[in-house]
């Protein structure tokens, strides 16, 4: 499959990059070819393990040990990258082909000033004085708009904010103004307002610099937001190449039609309401502060995580709970289970105040409220079968051993795994083991479930099937779904009610419809018009 | 794959088990083949190895057969090993695992007793407690222990403490597991390699310290030990080198094979490890 461009800046031609022996497929990519025209911004979009960041390495001669490049080739200025030493490369990188990564905290060195940092770029390359190279890096911090430039320069990276650290990696990157920006999933993570702000800055500084931009996504949002043309691949192939207006709309390939439609769309389902009004948990007056403890010489730190938060949850309702990092809804869901325990307030579960439970009585009632996971790699002990890990709840809270395995059997078989109790967590994949974590919480007959960010770490074709798993099970069960998430779409899918978190306090809560089409707090509006593609719909077939 | 594949895998370990494997059986022959008390003078003094049939390792400065030293000082070498690893593992896995699960209060107390312990040297602590205690294996074990286990209560403390915050554990506490349970059975499984490996070099210290002990004249004068047989043979070294040559090569091999059967063992108890070796 190859494109035409006019005026191809890097072109791709029939790359195949094998992985080593003993992977899960010989090659990362196999015959892929694409061009990145001059002045445009390019999408290469796809989950994980596509692929698609194995052509940037390639180009950037970074693919990891083990891993090369065995066909095809990649020109950029009459010159084919896969044959360059790497001293030719070296000077190639920053130089001329600039890139940012994704986890802009450990892409930068902790202990170097941001200003140095920037220096050492123009150093690298033995460019200018140390005094132009300061006043350079001055210019670079104003350019992509960091506020009050003079402090920043002398800051150290933990005293910058994600968005703000993001921004000096792409001041560094831009620093030699090169011809090609590969940004390697720059905003994937940051909040929302930030990705918006960040791909506002990429796309004003690609047409101001008239660069051409290689952005790498698995959000087709965000492909919706800035891109010209768009490539999407998976188990490294490439599935469909086109303008990204009509790759969008008119989705040739079935996967790229599956993936478009995996993001939740704007269309809300209508409200069901609580079968009932009956309350399950009442919480009232929540505070919960954080304090460091403070040494000899210095003082100890406090962090107010939730202010005066107070709410209702009716049996069988689901509410959702949204807000950036930062904003207390982590703290919240982990208060309610009784990871945390809260400063003052109280948490009324059908009448009984699980927040000033403790030791054994809390131990006796901890099966009523049970939780599902944010990163379904961590949250399954690596040494436990999948089967006992499910078991050891109902074995806790005394059903004989026996009867609990053959419980968890049935339970792996509920969420669509059945006759897996016997494996390790390792062998199953990142979905998988977000309904094994499912099932573990099922396994308690819990009242209530806390879902905190259950399927973030998910890729979208995955995630849609989690909540329908989700949505699935409390039909079936009648549960009542606390769902934690950043995502105000995904939250609208599935939630009766949505309560808005921001530093701690509860910005706006109601009904998920009113709050997603008539948000009447401007945070709310703000992160609504934040959402990257909301205009974008799919056409009907 | 099997736990001993996975462990064969790893061509050091299994040298490692070999020479560990043919020093136990030295152990537990020597009786058989040298039943006679190895302190027994049986030929004339400073015979060279190989000089008199019978005697492949010479005789020592009273005439005393190497060979039933070394093969009978190989059963109270391991023993010593084994013995005081196992005690020093279990005063510093509890103390460890306590600190780290628990943290705040009762981690600041059990460290700063283990502190007290770390800044006492070694050695010299150790030469004390055999002093006092008057030499014998049970003195010399509950020393080599004694000194050894403030490393394995800082190591499980480290392990506790990053383990205790992972999702799996906070899992746990929400079913409504006990403390104790969380301990034993989520938190102390995951813990394992480090401190198996750990305790295969402290079985290889444990053995040189009794080895210095011994050189010293801190050995028990009841059994035959292979640190005896060096320090007795150091004013000799020139005139007779294998008196000190054969017991000091004893030393390296177990010792080297113990470093790589704990190699082999951390491949082995970690099998995401093992398939990226593969």
């Amino acid at each position: 499959m190859t494109s035409t461009t006019d005026d191809p800046v890097l072109s791709i031609r029939g790359l195949t990059i094998a992985l080593p022996k003993g992977a899960d497929r010989d090659f990362a990519v196999e015959d892929v070819s694409y061009d990145v025209a001059r002045g445009e911004i390019m999408c290469v979009v796809g989950e994980s393990g596509s692929g698609k960041s194995m052509a940037a390495n390639a180009i950037m001669g970074l693919l990891p040990k083990g891993v090369r490049a065995v066909a095809g080739e990649v020109m950029f200025d009459g010159q084919d990258l896969l044959t360059l030493t790497e001293k030719q490369h070296r000077k190639l990188r920053g130089l001329r082909i600039g890139m940012i990564f994704q986890e802009p905290m450990t892409a930068l060195n902790p202990l170097m000033r941001v200003g140095a940092q920037i220096s050492e770029v123009f150093e690298a390359h033995g460019q200018f004085t140390p005094r132009e190279r300061q006043e350079k890096a001055l210019a670079l911090l104003e350019e992509v708009g960091i506020p009050q430039p003079e402090k920043a320069i002398r800051a150290y990276p933990f005293q910058l904010s994600g968005g703000q650290r993001q921004r000096v990696m792409i001041a560094m990157a831009l620093a030699l103004a090169p011809e090609v920006l590969i940004a390697d999933e720059p905003t994937t993570a940051l909040d929302v307002t930030t990705q918006a702000q960040i791909l506002e800055l990429i796309r004003d500084l690609q047409q101001r610099r008239g660069m051409s931009v290689m952005f790498i996504t698995h959000d087709f949002g965000v492909v919706a937001e800035i891109a010209n043309r768009v490539c999407v691949m998976r188990h490294g192939r490439i599935v469909e190449l086109g303008e990204a207006e009509h790759v969008l709309k008119h989705p040739q390939d079935p996967y790229t039609r599956a993936l478009i439609e995996a993001i939740p769309s704007d269309v809300i389902p209508e409200a069901r309401g609580a079968e009932t009004d009956t309350p399950l948990l009442e919480v009232a007056h929540l505070d919960k502060v954080f304090r460091s403890r403070g040494g000899l010489f210095k003082p100890s730190r406090e962090v107010r995580a939730l202010d005066d938060v107070s709410f209702v949850l009716l049996k069988g309702e689901t509410v959702g709970i949204v807000g950036e990092s930062g904003s207390g809804k982590s703290t919240l869901g982990r208060c309610v289970v009784r990871l945390e325990r809260p400063d003052h307030g109280t948490l009324s579960l059908s009448g009984i105040d699980f927040s000033a439970l403790k030791g054994e009585t809390l131990r006796r009632q901890r099966h009523r409220v049970q939780m599902i996971f944010q990163d379904p790699y961590a949250s399954l002990n690596p040494r436990t079968r999948v089967g006992m890990a499910i078991a050891q709840g109902p074995i806790a809270n005394d059903v004989p051993r026996e009867k609990a395995l053959a419980q968890a059997d049935e339970l792996l078989e509920l969420v669509g795994l059945g006759g897996t109790a016997d494996r390790f967590p390792h062998e199953f994949s990142g979905g998988q083991r977000q309904r094994i974590g499912i099932a573990r919480a099922l396994a308690l007959n819990p009242e209530l479930i806390v879902a905190d960010e259950a399927v973030s770490a998910l890729d979208v074709s995955i995630q849609a099937q989690i909540l329908e798993l989700l949505e699935d099970l409390k039909q079936k069960l009648s549960l009542a779904l606390l769902f934690i998430t950043h995502d105000l779409r995904v939250a609208a899918q599935i939630c009766d009610r949505i309560i808005v978190m921001q530093h701690g306090r509860i910005v706006e809560q109601g009904p998920a419809r009113d709050v997603f089409l008539t948000p009447r707090e401007a945070y709310t509006r703000e992160l609504l018009e934040a959402i990257p593609g909301r205009e974008h719909e799919l056409a009907e077939a | 794959m099997s736990f001993f594949a996975r462990f064969a895998q790893n061509r050091g370990a299994l040298v490692g088990l070999i020479i560990l494997l043919a020093i136990i059986l030295m152990a537990i022959l020597a009786p058989l083949v040298f039943p006679e008390s190895p302190w027994r003078m049986v030929q004339r003094p400073f015979l060279s190895p190989m000089e008199v049939d019978g005697f492949w390792l010479g005789t020592d400065t009273m005439g005393r057969n190497v060979a039933a030293g070394l093969m009978h000082g190989a059963w109270v070498s391991l023993l010593i090993g084994l013995v005081s690893t196992v005690v020093a593992l279990a005063i510093g896995v509890p103390l460890g695992a306590i600190a780290g699960y628990y943290g705040g209060l009762v981690d600041d107390a059990l460290m700063r007793f283990t502190e007290f312990f770390q800044t006492i040297p070694n050695f010299a602590l150790a030469i004390v407690l055999v002093a006092i205690m008057q030499p014998s294996v049970t003195s010399i074990v509950l020393a080599i222990a004694i000194v050894s286990w403030p490393p394995v209560a800082r190591l499980v403390r480290a392990e506790f403490m990053s383990l205790r915050h992972r999702e799996y554990v906070e899992a746990a506490r929400l079913v409504g597991q006990s403390n104790t349970t969380i301990i034993l059975k989520q938190i102390l499984p995951n813990t394992l390699s480090p401190i198996i490996v750990l305790a295969s070099l402290m079985v290889a210290t444990a053995i040189l310290l009794e080895s210095a002990l011994s050189f010293l004249g801190l050995g028990d004068p009841n059994v035959m030990s292979w640190g005896y047989m060096i320090g007795a043979a150091r004013t000799v070294i020139r005139q007779a080198w294998w008196l000190s040559f054969f017991p000091g090569v004893a030393i390296l091999l177990t010792v080297l094979a113990l470093n790589l059967v704990g190699e082999g063992l951390d491949d082995a108890l970690n099998p995401k490890l093992a398939r990226e070796r593969s």
